[in-house]
C-alpha cells in the first residue's frame, strides 16, 4: 500500500490533536477500545488519507476536500439539547426510537442509554463502555482490519461516541430505532463516530440510519458502523443521505453474519457533496443471506461512490446486490462491487448487478462488477449497465398520449422504483418514493434541506398508466 | 434372459428407495412398469443406466449374464443400454448432429468398427430422422437448447433409433406429450422392436399403453414390484388408479 | 473420490508431454541489457541511425519504470539482467524423417490435423526440393505482390520500407506505453510487417503458410500492420503445436493501424510451455496488442485461443478514433494445473457511432487461475456508442479460479454499455447425458468445452478453427486418450 498522503498538513495537524487530547481521547476507553486506539491511530500515521493513485479510489477525488481546515470536536459540548427543536422527523406515521448524535456527539432528553421494555440497550457508545464494557469489548473493531484503510484507520483513532444497540437472544424489536447524524455547526467540522450494533440469536431489528445536514456549513463525516448479526437474526438496515453540497460523507459499515442469518441493507443517497459508502459484508456461517441494495440520484456537482465487497467465506450462503443510478448534470458516480468466494465456499449464490442513467454529456459513471470465484460449485453472475432510457419506452408512452418530459420522469421512476419498492417500512417506503419522484421532477433539487423534513404534506401523485406494463 | 434384476436395493443419501425389487427381461419383450409418484421408477432406470450416488446396497443386475455394477455408464451404453431421461439436460454450444456423431463413433469404437465418415453419418442420420419425424432444423440446435417438452422427447427416441440399442430404457417419456408427440414416440418403439432387442418402459399413465402394446406390466410400489401381469392389468390401473394396489399391499404387509 | 472427480483429477494433473525443443546455436549478444546491448542489437540486425535512436530512448524510459503488480498473478521476479537480449539462429539441427521425431509428439501433430509437410518442418525435419516451403513461400509472396501487399520481416521491412515503418511505428503503442512494451521498444528481435494498399483485399490468410517461421521470430516480438483506406486483411499468429522456448520471458508488441473503412482480422492461438505440472517453468507471455481504428467505418476484430505459457498477461485492445469504428474482441482462455492468466481488453471509444463487443470464455482446471480484465471507455465525445460484453468462467475441479474484473467508464449521456458475466461448471446431469449415450468422460468434458467456446472459435479461419478445437480437448486431456 502506498504510504504517501497527499494532505500533509491536515494529517499533522490531526496527528497534533492526537498527541495534545490524548488524555480526552482516551478518558472514556475501555481496555479494549483503548488498544484500538492506539494501533489506530499508528496506523493512520502510517497511511494517512487514501489518495486517487490508489485503485479503490481512483474515481473518487478526495484532494479538494482535503484541502479545506477543519476541526475536530474532540471534547462534547456540556449543553442539554432537545433533539426536537433542532430536527424533525417528517416521515408520515414512522413511529421510531429515536437516537441521535449531535456534531458527533449522543444527544439525548432523557438518559444517554435507555433499556427499552424488551431488553434492548439503545443509546450512546461512551456511555456504554462505561455501563457495559464487557459487551463493548467483546464486539469492538473485530470486522475489519485497521491496517486496511486510512478512513476506518483514522476513525478507531479519533472516535469517541456513537451509538450503541444491543438487541438480546431472541428479542424482535417492535419499533424500528432511528439513528440521526445531526450536522449544525457554524465551522468547518470533521466528525468521527462510530456505532456498534449488536443482534443476539434470534434477534429482529429495523434499523433506520439518517444523515443530515440542517446547514450549508462545510462538513466532513467519517463514520462507521460494525453490526454483528448472530445466528438466525435478522436486520434490515437502511441507510438515507441527504446532506447538503458542501458536506463530504465516508461511511462505512461492516455486516458480520453468523449462520442462518439474513440481512437486508438499503443505501439511499439523494444528496450530498461527496458520498462514499463502504459496505461490507461478510457471510461467516451456512445460510448466511444478505441483500445490498442501493439506489442514488445525484445532480449538480455530487459525486457517489459505493463500494460493496461481499465475502462469501462457507458454503450455502446467498448474497444479491443491486444498485441503481441516475446522474444528471455534472454529476458523478462509482460503483465498484467485489463478491469474493473463497475456496470452501461451494454452493455459493451470488449475484450483482449496477444499472445507471446518465442524463446529460457532463455525467459520468464508473462500474466495476468484479467477480472473484475460488469454488466451482456456485451460481454466480453479475451485469453492470449505462445507458439512457429505452426508446422503445420512450415511444410507446408517446404513442399512448404522454408528452415527452412526463414520459423520461415516469421511465426514471419505473427505473428507480426497482429498489425503492423493496424498502420493507411502509411509511418509509411511501416517502422515499414520494422523494424520488419529486427529485424526478426537479421539484427537490432546488430544494437544499432534507428530503426527510423540508416538505408539505404528501401529495399522492398521480401516473396516468400502469408502469409494471412498461 | 438379457436382464434379470435380483433383490434389488438401492439407497439415495442414505434412504432405501429401492427395497429387493426382482425383474427378468427376454429379447424380443416390452416390459411397462407402472406406479404412483414416488415409488422409485426412476430410480430404477438410473440405477440400470449407472448414474452416481443411486447406491446399490444389495442385490445384482445381469445383462447379458453379466454383473454391471462395475460398469461405467458408458461402457453400458456401448453394451446397447439406452436411457430415455424424463428431463434431458440441456448442453449449450454442442450440436445435435456432432453429439450424435461422437456417440455413434465411440459406439463403433468399442465394437472395434471404423468410425462413420460425415457423409455416411449424414446419410444415417436422415433416415432415422424420418423414423421419428424430427425437423431438420432440431439437429443442427445444440443438443436440447430451447427444446420444448414435446422436441426434448421426440429428440430422445431420435437418439435411440440412431444408436439402435439392446435395452431400451424409457423413463417417464410418455408425460407432457400431447397425442401427436405420443404416437410419434409410440411409432418409434413400435417400428425398432424386434426379436433381439427389449424395451422397458416406465409410465404414470396408461395412455402410452394404447399405442404400445406391453407383454407384462409390473406395478411398482414402495420400493418393490407388488403386482405383475399382461396389458389388462395397464386397464385395470387406469380405470381404479392405484388406490386398490395400495390397500392389497397394505393388506398383505 | 467419485469416478468423474478422478477423472478430472487426472486430466488436470497430466503432463505437458509435447513440448519440446530444438538446440539452435547461436551467436548471442552478452548477458544483461545496457545500451551496449542495444547498439549490439540494432547493428547485427545492420538498422538504420533513427532506430537505434528510438530503440535507446526506449530503454532510457524504461529505466524510470516499475514492473506493473496490479494483475491477479503471481510469479517470481524476473531479473532482467540475466536475459540474452540477442539470440540469431544459425543453423538448426536437422532430423534425417518423421522416424526421429517423439513418437507423442507426432501424435499431437496428427490430432490436431497438420499436415505430413508441416510436421516435418515443425519438428525440424529436413524437407525435400520438391515440397520446400521456401518455394511455397515466393508463390504466396508473388501473389502478395500483385495486388502490392507487403509480407515480411521487420528486419527487412525496417531496410527496405523505411518511410513506411518510421511513420506507424510506436504510433498505437508509443515507446513509453508500458514496462514491457517498452522493453519491447528497446530490444525487439523481429517480427511482422504486413502493409495492404488502398483498396486491396488480402486475398490469403496471412500467415497461414508462414506459421512456422512466424513461431520463430523470438521472445521480444515486434509486429505492426497497416490497412490503408478500404483494405481487408486476415492475420493469423502462432500456432497450434506446442511451442517450447528456453526463454522464460516475452514481450511481444503488436500494432495495427485501420485507415477509413479498412478491416483487420488478427487470430492468435498461443500455446507456449505452460511449465510442469508442480507449476516449475514455463513462459511469462507478457503481450501488449493494441489496434487503432483510425478511419471511419474501420474494423479491428481481435480472437485468441490461449491455451499455453505459464503467466499471461495480454489486452489486445481497439481505440475507435474513426466515426462508426468497431472494435471486436473473441478470447477463449485455458489455465490449467498452475498455469495463470490475467488477460482481457479495452475498447476506447472516441469517435461516433463506435461500436464493441466483447465475448469472453475462461475455462480454468487444476490450480490455475483465469482472470479476465477488461475496460470500456466512452469518452465525452463518443456519441451513441455502444458495447456488449460477455465474460463467462467454467471451473473444472475446485482447486481452481476464476476471476472478473470489469472496468466500465462513462462519460457520455448517449452510450450503451452492457457487461453480463455467468460463472459455472459443467454439471453432473450434462456429463451424465453423454456418457450414457456412450461417450467417455474425457471426450464428453472435451465436447462441453468446445460447445461452451463455440462463439468464440467460430470467429476463427475454417482451417484454424478445427485445430483449436482439438488443442482445447488435448489441453484438457492431456496424454489421455
Amino acid at each position: 500500500m502506498d504510504t504517501v498522503a497527499d494532505n500533509i498538513s491536515l494529517k499533522e495537524k490531526f496527528e497534533k490533536q492526537f498527541e495534545e487530547h490524548k488524555k480526552d481521547l482516551f478518558s472514556r476507553d475501555t481496555k479494549t477500545v483503548a488498544e484500538y486506539r492506539t494501533k489506530g491511530f499508528e496506523s493512520f500515521r502510517q497511511m494517512g488519507f487514501p489518495h486517487k493513485r490508489m485503485e479503490n479510489w481512483r474515481n473518487t477525488d478526495l484532494s479538494k476536500v482535503l484541502d479545506m481546515d477543519y476541526n475536530q470536536n474532540l471534547i462534547p459540548a456540556q449543553e442539554e439539547v432537545d433533539v426536537q427543536d433542532l430536527f424533525e422527523c417528517k416521515v408520515h406515521d414512522f413511529d421510531t426510537e429515536i437516537s441521535s448524535l449531535l456534531n458527533g456527539w449522543y444527544v439525548y432528553s432523557d438518559a444517554p442509554l435507555r433499556k427499552l421494555p424488551d431488553g434492548t440497550i439503545l443509546g450512546s457508545l461512551a456511555k456504554a463502555m462505561e455501563e457495559y464494557p464487557e459487551l463493548v469489548d467483546r464486539y469492538y473493531g473485530k470486522a475489519f482490519k485497521l491496517e486496511q484503510n486510512g478512513f476506518t484507520a483514522m476513525n478507531t483513532a479519533f472516535a469517541q461516541d456513537g451509538v450503541f444497540i444491543y438487541v438480546p437472544d431472541n428479542v424482535k424489536v417492535a419499533k424500528p430505532i432511528q439513528m440521526i447524524n445531526i450536522i449544525n455547526k457554524n465551522e468547518n467540522i470533521f466528525i468521527q463516530n462510530r456505532n456498534l450494533v449488536i443482534l443476539g440469536r434470534n434477534a429482529e431489528l429495523s434499523l433506520v440510519h439518517c444523515d443530515d445536514s440542517i446547514n450549508h456549513h462545510v462538513s466532513f463525516t467519517n463514520s462507521l458502523t460494525e453490526a454483528i448479526v448472530k445466528e438466525n437474526a435478522k436486520l434490515d438496515h437502511y441507510k438515507l443521505q441527504n446532506l447538503n453540497n458542501n458536506s463530504t460523507l465516508i461511511n462505512s459499515s461492516f455486516f458480520d453474519l453468523e449462520k442462518d442469518s439474513r440481512l437486508t441493507t438499503n443505501a439511499i443517497s439523494l444528496n450530498g457533496g461527496l458520498i462514499r459508502n463502504n459496505i461490507h459484508v461478510s457471510l461467516n456461517g451456512e445460510n448466511g443471506a444478505a441483500d445490498i441494495f442501493g439506489v442514488f440520484l445525484m445532480d449538480r456537482d455530487q459525486h457517489v461512490d459505493n463500494q460493496v465487497f461481499v465475502d462469501h467465506k462457507v458454503p450455502n450462503c446467498y448474497s444479491n446486490e443491486l444498485f441503481k443510478g441516475i446522474l444528471d448534470d455534472q454529476a458523478s458516480g462509482v460503483f465498484n462491487g467485489h463478491i469474493m468466494v473463497r475456496r470452501d465456499a461451494q454452493k455459493t449464490n451470488a449475484y450483482q448487478n449496477n444499472k445507471n442513467l446518465l442524463l446529460t454529456d457532463d455525467a459520468k459513471m464508473h462500474t466495476k462488477p468484479f467477480l472473484e470465484i475460488y469454488a466451482d460449485d456456485v451460481k454466480c453472475s453479475h451485469g453492470a449497465t449505462v445507458g439512457q432510457l429505452d426508446d422503445d419506452a420512450m415511444f410507446y408512452l408517446k404513442a399512448r398520449g404522454i408528452n415527452a418530459d412526463k414520459a423520461r420522469v415516469l421511465l426514471m421512476y419505473a427505473f428507480a422504483a426497482e429498489v425503492i419498492q423493496k424498502i420493507t417500512i411502509e411509511p418509509l417506503r411511501i416517502r422515499i418514493d414520494d422523494m424520488v419522484k419529486r427529485r424526478l421532477r426537479g421539484e427537490l433539487s432546488v430544494c437544499e434541506k432534507c428530503v426527510l423534513h423540508c416538505s408539505e404534506p404528501e401529495k399522492e401523485i398521480q401516473f396516468d398508466i400502469d408502469l409494471s406494463k412498461i | 434372459m438379457l436382464l434379470n434384476i435380483k433383490n434389488l436395493h438401492i439407497e439415495i443419501e442414505g434412504k432405501e428407495i429401492i427395497k429387493g425389487l426382482n425383474l427378468g427381461i427376454n429379447k424380443g419383450e416390452i416390459h411397462a412398469i407402472m406406479g404412483p409418484n414416488g415409488t422409485g421408477k426412476s430410480t430404477l432406470a438410473y440405477a440400470i443406466a449407472g448414474r452416481e450416488g443411486y447406491e446399490i446396497t444389495k442385490g445384482e443386475i445381469i445383462y447379458k449374464g453379466e454383473n454391471i455394477l462395475d460398469w461405467e455408464p458408458d461402457k453400458r451404453a456401448n453394451e446397447g443400454i439406452f436411457m430415455g431421461f424424463q428431463y434431458p439436460v440441456e448442453i449449450p454450444g454442442v450440436s445435435m448432429t456432432n453429439f450424435m456423431r461422437t456417440a455413434l463413433n465411440a459406439k463403433r469404437e468399442y465394437r472395434n468398427e471404423e468410425p462413420l465418415t460425415g457423409k455416411e453419418f449424414l446419410a444415417k442420420m436422415e433416415e432415422k430422422k424420418k423414423l421419428v419425424e424430427i425437423h431438420s432444423k432440431l439437429t443442427s440446435r445444440s443438443v436440447n437448447e430451447g427444446f420444448s417438452g414435446g422436441e426434448k422427447k421426440k429428440n430422445e427416441i431420435f437418439q435411440m433409433a440412431l444408436l439402435e440399442p439392446t435395452l431400451a430404457v424409457l423413463d417417464e417419456t410418455d408425460s407432457g406429450l400431447d397425442i401427436d408427440a405420443l404416437k410419434i414416440v409410440a411409432n418409434g418403439v413400435n417400428m425398432m422392436k424386434n426379436e433381439n432387442n427389449a424395451f422397458l418402459i416406465i409410465t404414470h399413465y396408461q395412455r402410452l399403453l394404447n399405442y404400445i402394446v406391453p407383454d407384462f406390466v409390473h406395478v411398482l410400489y414402495d420400493g418393490k414390484i407388488v403386482k405383475s401381469g399382461g396389458k389388462k392389468l395397464a386397464e385395470q390401473l387406469e380405470e381404479h388408479g392405484y388406490e386398490w394396489i395400495k390397500e392389497e399391499f397394505e393388506r398383505v404387509s | 473420490m467419485s469416478e468423474d472427480e478422478q477423472i478430472l483429477d487426472k486430466i488436470t494433473q497430466s503432463d505437458y508431454k509435447y513440448g519440446f525443443t530444438t538446440n539452435i546455436e547461436t551467436e548471442t549478444a552478452p548477458i544483461g541489457l545496457n545500451e551496449d546491448t542495444i547498439k549490439f542489437i540494432s547493428a547485427k540486425k545492420e538498422e538504420p541511425e533513427w532506430m537505434l535512436e528510438w530503440r535507446l530512448k526506449a530503454y532510457r524510459h524504461w529505466l524510470t519504470m516499475k514492473e506493473p503488480e496490479w494483475a491477479h498473478v503471481k510469479y517470481p521476479k524476473v531479473d532482467f539482467q540475466d536475459i540474452y537480449y540477442y539470440a540469431a539462429p544459425k543453423k538448426k539441427k536437422q532430423l534425417k524423417s518423421l522416424d526421429e521425431v517423439d513418437p507423442e509428439l507426432l501424435d499431437t501433430f496428427n490430432k490436431l490435423g497438420i499436415s505430413l509437410e508441416e510436421q516435418k518442418k515443425l519438428a525440424g525435419v529436413a524437407v525435400d526440393a520438391v515440397v520446400d516451403s521456401v518455394s511455397v513461400k515466393t508463390t504466396f509472396q508473388k501473389t502478395l505482390e500483385k495486388h502490392g501487399i507487403i509480407f515480411s520481416s521487420m528486419s527487412e521491412a525496417i531496410k527496405k520500407h523505411p518511410d513506411l515503418v518510421k511513420k506507424y511505428l510506436g504510433t498505437v503503442v508509443p515507446y513509453s506505453d508500458n514496462f514491457y512494451a517498452t522493453l519491447n521498444s528497446a530490444v525487439f528481435s523481429d517480427g511482422s510487417f504486413v502493409f495492404v494498399p488502398k483498396g486491396v483485399r488480402c486475398p490469403i490468410e496471412l500467415s497461414t503458410y508462414f506459421r512456422i517461421n512466424a513461431a520463430k521470430t523470438g521472445q521480444f516480438e515486434r509486429t505492426l500492420i497497416i490497412a490503408e483506406e478500404g483494405s481487408y486483411v486476415s492475420y493469423l499468429e502462432g500456432c497450434t503445436a506446442p511451442m517450447r522456448d528456453e526463454n522464460q520471458l516475452h514481450a511481444a508488441v503488436v500494432e495495427i493501424v485501420a485507415l477509413d473503412d479498412a478491416e483487420v482480422k488478427y487470430s492468435t492461438v498461443q500455446n507456449w510451455y505452460p511449465g510442469d505440472k508442480e507449476g516449475k517453468g514455463g513462459i511469462y507471455n507478457f503481450v501488449t496488442k493494441r489496434g487503432a481504428c483510425r478511419g471511419k467505418n474501420s474494423k479491428i476484430s481481435w480472437t485468441q485461443v490461449e491455451t499455453g505459457s505459464a503467466v499471461t498477461w495480454k489486452y489486445p485492445s481497439v481505440m475507435l478514433m474513426g466515426d462508426n469504428s468497431v472494435g471486436e474482441f473473441y478470447s477463449v482462455a485455458v489455465t490449467n494445473n498452475h498455469q495463470q492468466a490475467d488477460t482481457g481488453t479495452k475498447m476506447v471509444h472516441v469517435g461516433k457511432n463506435t461500436r464493441s463487443t466483447i465475448i469472453s470464455k475462461g475455462i480454468s482446471a487444476g490450480f490455475s487461475n483465469n482472470s479476465y480484465r477488461g475496460l470500456v471507455k466512452v469518452t465525452k465525445r463518443a456519441e451513441n456508442a455502444r458495447n456488449f460484453s460477455q465474460c463467462d468462467s467454467l471451473l473444472l475441479g475446485d482447486k481452481c479460479g476464476a476471476h472478473t474484473f470489469p472496468y466500465i467508464d462513462t462519460d457520455n449521456k448517449s452510450a450503451i454499455v452492457e457487461h453480463e458475466a455467468t460463472t459455472s461448471k459443467i454439471s453432473d446431469d450434462q456429463l451424465f447425458y453423454l456418457n450414457q449415450r456412450g461417450i467417455d468422460t474425457e471426450d464428453a468434458i472435451g465436447l462441453i468445452v468446445n460447445g461452451y467456446a463455440k462463439d468464440v472459435i467460430k470467429q476463427l479461419p475454417m482451417e484454424f478453427a478445427v485445430e483449436a478445437q482439438k488443442l482445447l480437448q488435448i489441453t484438457l486431456e492431456g496424454s489421455v486418450g
